[in-house]
């Protein structure tokens, strides 16, 4: 671990932030994609099924 | 080689789309591990902003793609305008919630990186309150998206808002250059050797820059991709509903 002495609130809370921010915002998108993946899989299954 | 315009077609996009998206994600994994693992622990601190200066690994690349983020959505909404191609409308959809995060990753991180060594977390200059404008566009694009139930329409108004946001998109770009007051500094990047960060602080920057590039490519195919499939959805429940 680097010595970041009086700033180190500052970079730590920089980079848990960011970190926190980017990985909910990949695991948002990712878990939409899925469910969207799979919800058009059924309804299109579904029209199909009745023409 | 196949024209651009052939990706206007949604299952062609989706196809090519698949076909990267694995190889997009796990370059900008690489990269954003690697620079932010150099940048933290392996370069060392600045003779006058001491450790503080570790915060720009995150700080520049965030800044760098709140900006082109919008630039993005712009050309993806001219195309819209003029072409009316439906995956360029969804992308520069798809691409809003990536660049607000990214804005609000900027911003956050110059007010923890302002408060030591400006002395204040917040201050009125050109290029913050540009980026905070900025970040007001991006939430105001968000929810007329939202707030829009005909999807046509609401790709004219938002494409309106985003040729309107474009200023803000430059001023937070170039407010510096032609606003000589305020407290932030000029390009931390530059082709001017005196101007730009020494190597030691460079290279890693530039690893990140990559990774943020990167993570912001595959998310935006990505999310077109889940709005493409959620317009179909749409259409498929309203031709069920009327037949």
């Amino acid at each position: 671990m680097p010595e970041l002495g009086k700033y180190a609130v500052a970079v730590l809370s920089s980079y848990g932030i960011s970190v926190a921010l980017l990985t909910v915002l990949c695991a948002l998108s990712v878990m939409r994609a899925r469910r969207m993946r799979r919800d058009l899989a059924q309804i299109e299954g579904r029209v199909r099924r009745n023409g | 080689m196949a024209s651009l315009w052939e990706y206007a077609n949604p299952r062609k996009f989706i196809a090519t789309s698949d076909r990267v998206l694995p190889w997009v994600g796990t370059m900008a994994v690489f990269c954003l591990v690697v620079g932010l693992v150099w940048g933290f622990f392996f370069t060392p601190e600045d003779y006058r902003q001491g450790a503080s200066v570790k915060i720009i690994y995150l700080h520049v690349p965030a800044a760098l793609m709140a900006i082109n983020a919008w630039l993005m959505m712009l050309v993806a909404s001219l195309v819209w305008i003029v072409r009316r191609h439906h995956v360029s409308a969804l992308a520069a959809r798809a691409a809003a919630p990536v660049g607000a995060v990214m804005t609000i990753i900027a911003l956050a991180t110059g007010a923890l990186w302002g408060q030591p060594i400006w002395g204040t977390w917040w201050v009125w200059d050109p290029r913050l309150t540009s980026f905070l404008i900025l970040l007001l566009f991006y939430l105001g694009y968000i929810a007329l998206w939202a707030a829009i139930e005909n999807d046509d329409t609401a790709a004219d108004l938002t494409s309106v808002l985003c040729l309107v946001g474009s200023v803000f998109a430059l001023l937070s770009r170039y407010a510096v250059l032609f606003w000589n007051q305020g407290l932030h500094q000029g390009a931390s990047l530059s082709l001017d050797k005196k101007e730009n960060v020494d190597n030691v602080f460079y290279l890693p920057l530039l690893v990140c820059i990559a990774g943020f590039v990167l993570l912001f490519v595959a998310l935006v195919l990505l999310r077109t991709q889940t709005e493409i499939r959620a317009r179909r959805m749409r259409a498929l429940l309203a031709r069920e509903r009327m037949g």
